[in-house]
This record gives C-alpha cells, sequence and structure tokens, in this order.
C-alpha cells in the first residue's frame, strides 16, 4: 500500500492534470456535488455521493454520432467519431465502480459500442472508499463493499493521509503518474477503517435488505403481480429516477435538423417516458403501471437472467433521494420479494 | 393531527360519504412519503401519515381521480387549495366528486436542508416545537424549524384555504413573506448578469420532466415537448439552448395560472429555482394589471385572459428596459 499526507492533495491533483484530464466531485453553489474537471484551487468535495453519477463520462446525456451533409443531391456521410482523450475519474465510490461493470456488459458486448469502447479503454477509474454511509445506502444487498470499492486503482483516506492500491493492470500502470509522491506504508489505519465501515453498515435501516425470490424463474410470477398497480399508481412518470441512476443505460437515437443537413445524435432515454420504444404500431407500454413495472423488472429480473445473476442495480441511493413521490427499488423489493 | 384527520377519514368511509381517501404513505425513513390513495380503513392503518413532510401538493391527481368512480376525499394545505381551485376553473377537475378538507399547514421540511447540516443516516426524526430532534446511526442531533422548511414555506403566500368543505385545524390569513424578494434582486442586474444567471442555473438541467409531470398547471394530454409533430419534442439537448427553451416556454405557458405552489423547485433534482421565473411573471402581472392570485377562486377571468381597454400596452415593456 502507498500514502500520500492529505495537506499534500492539491500537489497530487497537480501532478495528474498535468499529465491527464482529472474528473473529481466538486461541492457545486447550489450545496449538491457534481463531477467537474479539475483546475487550480478546486477543492474536492466531501459530500458522500454526486447527485448525477459518473456514468457520464462513459455514456454521455448526448453525443453525435454521425453527420449527414447535403448539399444539392449528394449526401456526405461524416464518421464524427474521435478517440477519446486519456482521463482520471477521481473519487468514484465503490457503487458507481460496480455500475461500470454493469455498463460494459451492455456495451461491450459484442458488437461493441465503440463510443463507450474508446471512453473505458482512455478512462482510470480511481475510487474511493466511504467512512460515513447514509440511511438511503444499500450497495451491501448487491455484495458490494464500500469500504473496498474496485476500480482500476483504490483509494482511502485515513488518519490524515489518503492510501492508494492498484487494482487492476491499467490502474498499476497509471499509478505512475503520481507514485513519485507516495511512499510505502503499512495498511493498519485501512484495515482499521474497513472493520469500522462493516460496523456502520450492519445499522443502516436498509441494511436487511433481501433480494432473495428475485430471479429468472420468478419472472412470470413478480410480472404478474397485482401489486405493481399500488406500486406506480402515483408514479409521474419523469425520468428522474432514470437519468441520475448509474446503471440505466437506454438510449434513443434522434436527428436533428441544421438545415444543410442532418445531425444524428443519440440521447439517454428513459423507460418511464409514454413514447419510449415506440413503434411503428405504437407505443409497447399503454400506461404508467407497465412501463414502472418494466424499470424494475428490467433491473431485478431481466438484467440478472441474462447477465449470470448479476442484478442492474449498485444500492447507491440516488433514487431513493430524489424521487418527487418517493417511490423507488428499495420499496419495490419489500413490497414484491419473497419473505 | 395525523390521528384527528385518519379518524375522520375513517368516518367518511364508513358513512359511504366517499370511496377513496387521497393523502400521504409512510415510507421507510420517515421523510420519504409518498402520495397515496387508501381505499379502506386497513390501508389508512397500515400508513397514512401526515407530518412536516408532507409536502407533495396533491391535487393534480384529482385530475384522474375525479374521474373514477364515486367520492374521493382530498386533504389539502393552504397551498394546494390554490392549485385545486384554478384546476377546477381550468375544467380540469370535477369538483362534485371531490370532498375537501382542508388542513392546517405550519411549513413543511425540506430533508436536503436537514442534510446540508452533516447530518446523514437518519433513522428518525421527531418534531418538537421549534426543531427536530435527528436520531442517526451516529448520533443525535437537533436543527431549528426555521432553517429547514421548503423554500416556498419560508416565503408562505397563504396560510388561508381558498376552498374545503369541511375543516381540521384553522384557517390562516394571506400573508406577504417576502415572495418577490430574489426576482427583484434578479431585475435590478445587468442584463448580461442575468443572462449569466438563467445560462448557468438551466445548464444544470437534466430534462428529467419532473417539474413539469408535478406542475399543477401542466395538465396538456400531450406536452409539446412530447409531440413528435411539434418540432420542439426533444427528450435531450440537440443545442446548448434547448433546456434554456424548454423552461422558459414552460413558464410562458403557465403565465396567469401558475399559483406558486413551487412544486417544479421541490421535485428538481438539481435544484435549479424554477420557482423565480414563475414569480418573475406574476410579479410582471400584479404589475402591469393589477394585483392577481391564479387559484384565489374559481370564477374570476385571469388578466392574460381577458381584454380590457386599461390593459398595458405591449411597448410597456420597452419603457422598463428590459425588465
Amino acid at each position: 500500500m502507498l500514502k500520500l499526507s492529505l495537506t499534500r492533495l492539491d500537489d497530487l491533483f497537480t501532478v495528474i492534470a498535468d499529465k491527464e484530464s482529472l474528473y473529481l466531485p466538486v461541492d457545486t453553489a447550489v450545496g449538491q456535488a457534481q463531477f467537474k474537471k479539475w483546475e487550480s484551487g478546486v477543492k474536492m468535495s466531501t459530500a458522500l455521493n454526486t447527485v448525477r453519477s459518473a456514468k457520464d463520462y462513459f455514456f454521455p446525456q448526448t453525443e453525435n454520432i454521425v453527420d449527414f451533409r447535403i448539399q444539392g443531391k449528394n449526401i456526405e456521410i461524416v464518421d464524427t467519431r474521435n478517440e477519446s482523450e486519456d482521463f482520471i475519474l477521481f473519487g468514484v465510490r465503490a457503487c458507481d465502480a460496480k455500475s461500470f461493470t454493469i455498463l460494459d456488459k451492455v456495451f461491450l458486448a459484442e458488437p461493441a459500442d465503440t463510443f463507450y469502447k474508446s471512453r473505458r479503454e482512455h478512462g482510470t477509474v480511481i475510487t474511493l472508499a466511504c467512512t460515513r454511509p447514509e440511511e438511503t445506502c444499500f450497495c451491501s444487498a448487491f455484495g458490494i463493499d464500500p469500504a473496498n470499492p474496485a476500480g482500476d486503482i483504490s483509494a482511502w483516506i485515513a488518519e490524515g493521509d489518503i492510501y492508494f492500491e492498484a487494482v487492476t493492470k491499467k490502474g498499476a500502470d497509471r499509478i505512475g503518474i503520481f507514485a513519485s509522491l507516495l511512499k510505502d506504508a503499512d495498511d493498519s489505519a485501512v484495515k482499521a477503517q474497513k472493520e469500522a465501515t462493516a460496523e456502520i453498515m450492519a445499522k443502516l435501516p436498509l441494511s436487511g435488505l433481501n433480494l432473495k425470490g428475485f430471479h429468472a424463474d420468478a419472472l412470470n410470477e413478480k410480472f404478474r403481480s397485482p401489486k405493481w398497480a399500488e406500486l406506480s399508481k402515483m408514479c409521474l412518470g419523469c425520468g428522474t429516477c432514470t437519468f441520475i441512476c448509474p446503471t440505466c443505460q437506454c438510449y434513443d437515437i434522434r436527428d436533428f435538423d441544421t438545415g444543410h443537413g442532418v445531425r444524428r445524435f443519440r440521447c439517454w432515454d428513459s423507460c418511464m417516458y409514454s413514447d419510449f420504444t415506440k413503434m411503428s404500431a405504437g407505443d409497447p407500454r399503454h400506461t404508467q403501471l407497465e412501463r414502472f413495472r418494466q424499470r424494475f423488472m428490467h433491473k431485478l429480473i431481466y438484467f440478472p437472467a441474462n447477465n449470470d445473476g448479476v442484478y442492474g442495480c449498485v444500492g447507491c441511493g440516488r433514487c431513493l433521494a430524489r424521487c418527487p413521490i418517493s417511490m423507488n427499488i428499495a420499496k419495490v423489493v419489500k413490497t414484491l420479494g419473497d419473505e | 393531527m395525523q390521528e384527528i384527520m385518519k379518524k375522520r377519514a375513517e368516518e367518511l368511509l364508513q358513512d359511504g360519504s366517499v370511496n377513496r381517501i387521497l393523502g400521504w404513505k409512510a415510507g421507510e425513513f420517515v421523510y420519504d412519503i409518498t402520495p397515496f390513495v387508501f381505499g379502506s380503513a386497513e390501508e389508512l392503518d397500515q400508513g397514512f401519515v401526515y407530518n412536516d413532510f408532507c409536502g407533495n401538493n396533491l391535487s393534480k391527481y384529482l385530475v384522474s381521480e375525479s374521474r373514477k368512480e364515486g367520492k374521493i376525499l382530498a386533504f389539502l394545505k393552504p397551498c394546494d387549495t390554490y392549485s385545486f381551485n384554478q384546476l377546477v376553473k381550468e375544467h380540469r377537475i370535477l369538483r362534485e366528486n371531490i370532498y375537501v378538507i382542508g388542513i392546517e399547514c405550519g411549513g413543511k421540511a425540506d430533508i436536503d436542508k436537514i442534510k446540508a447540516n452533516g447530518i446523514s443516516g437518519i433513522v428518525g426524526i421527531e418534531s418538537c416545537g421549534s426543531g427536530f430532534t435527528v436520531d442517526t446511526i451516529y448520533g443525535r442531533e437537533t436543527v431549528e424549524k426555521n432553517s429547514a422548511f421548503l423554500e416556498r414555506c419560508t416565503v408562505c403566500k397563504s396560510k388561508k384555504h381558498v376552498v374545503y368543505d369541511e375543516l381540521i385545524g384553522e384557517d390562516g390569513e394571506v400573508l406577504d413573506a417576502g415572495r418577490f424578494d430574489m426576482v427583484e434582486k434578479i431585475e435590478a442586474m445587468t442584463t448580461d448578469e442575468r443572462f449569466e444567471f438563467w445560462r448557468g442555473e438551466l445548464s444544470r438541467c437534466i430534462r428529467c420532466n419532473a417539474c413539469r409531470n408535478v406542475c399543477p398547471a401542466c395538465t396538456c394530454e400531450r406536452c409539446v415537448f412530447d409531440n413528435e409533430n411539434s418540432g420542439a419534442a426533444s427528450k435531450a439537448s440537440a443545442d446548448t439552448f434547448e433546456e434554456n427553451m424548454y423552461h422558459i416556454i414552460r413558464a410562458f405557458h403557465v403565465a396567469g395560472r401558475c399559483t406558486d405552489c413551487g412544486e417544479c423547485s421541490r421535485v428538481c433534482p438539481q435544484n435549479i429555482p424554477l420557482h423565480l421565473l414563475n414569480r418573475k411573471i406574476i410579479l410582471d402581472i400584479d404589475e402591469l394589471y393589477g394585483e392577481f392570485q391564479a387559484g384565489e377562486d374559481t370564477e374570476t377571468c385571469a388578466p392574460l385572459t381577458a381584454f380590457t381597454k386599461e390593459d398595458a400596452e405591449p411597448g410597456t415593456v420597452n419603457k422598463k428596459g428590459g425588465n
């Protein structure tokens, strides 16, 4: 394990930013943490997590995918893809780090999504262990240990120092960027922190959230449950939960008329919206009940059924905090789960 | 209060006056309350709640609920009653199918403001006098209620119920708590400063549509922004002005109909002060056409939908220097 005094955090960021673009959580003027590009003078937020997830850096809300330039009877098709620059995403929490592996299953499965793949290949994720989880946290239900976050390099802030450990080959390579600042350290402070966090996790109100009963064999039973009506009844049909979710990955492809051609872009889509996956025959999900059910069936049944049992949720708790009517996946699991 | 409301709801269910109750249902951690339609005494027992976190304005749900069979009991806070009246005026809710019980409101709390004190791991919140006692897994904390109100409650426009069939608790007065102070600050900015202010705020928009979907004034069967044939439909920004346009169009569309219930700002996940756009238009209407409060009653013709010879001329705005 390697460490650096917290008093030298600015030196660390300066050294990293000198080599690659560095993005980390920053407090905004409206009292929320958001990932921002680091530049001299920027302080890292101490908030537990950002309002928007870190997925934006691999799967942005909007991106142009191809341009069609029209001149007379000629249409020129322009491939707008650019190789991503190298960048470092710093201070990612364990839940968000796990979300990238879920997105990978979608976007890196053949045929791979080249836009996503380029960013994943050029991005290095440095995670930061949680020490003060909130009541909305339930990552442990998905086998995530917030005190032992994955990513390419893991970091812990403990007793005035920041500790680092490379996890992946890429991490071992990239830690070289700032290795000159680090010195060898024993891991006793980190070990103590992990034990303390484990004790806190056990006390959280959602620590016992049980996913028993959510598996491929239960598809029909869960799909037909009469309880969806009650759960979805007051849903506003907004897209807040899907847009702040680190694992929601649905998108739409749209054309923008530039006046002298077409800019084809893709943008996040939400299964909560009435025109989601609209087809020539119309909308396949007529009511909010069906749209609502789709979101949770996808995360808790369909996704694990197709991905070796891995759920499409990491328990980050963003939807618990942000849903305008406080309806969320934890309430769905409690209502529909087996005893 | 909660117990009196629940008892009254049970009585009205039992004597057949209503067959459903629109209220609030308890969640996992005291503050995460969900609007709910209760259909039986058992359901009321399982989760009916009325506390400091029942901020949701329930009026809009009555657009669909009042068209169902039977009569529904709706519990409305003073500010919710303005939305209710406005919806009645617009023929969006069927008044005869609703029994309104007005309920006293001392202001509702914003959990984010409580958490802004560094409080997390909340397992319980008790209201005691002028403060909250917050129990967390990290220990007990206290927070002054005055520091934890929703924005709209810090400048509450009225404690008066403008409509009710029955009242629980006290009816209050229309208040003047300086809700236009921030609008006046923005008006005092230079044009460039103001432009930068709004570009900065609106640039955080993620187009989740929560503001629109929660808004009691937004009850179009199909919103122009969801209509592919409108030429304005977009799920995400095709250019950097898209979100700005979305919010400006919305503010203009609810002009004269917005009661300033503040739900748009309450639900915005990005903390954009959307209510300021609406309040600017309300203030302009007050200044140009005389004081007008949408939702105050169900009959008065709104200034923007009525013509009088005394109406402000379009040039008036130019005389104000674009403000």
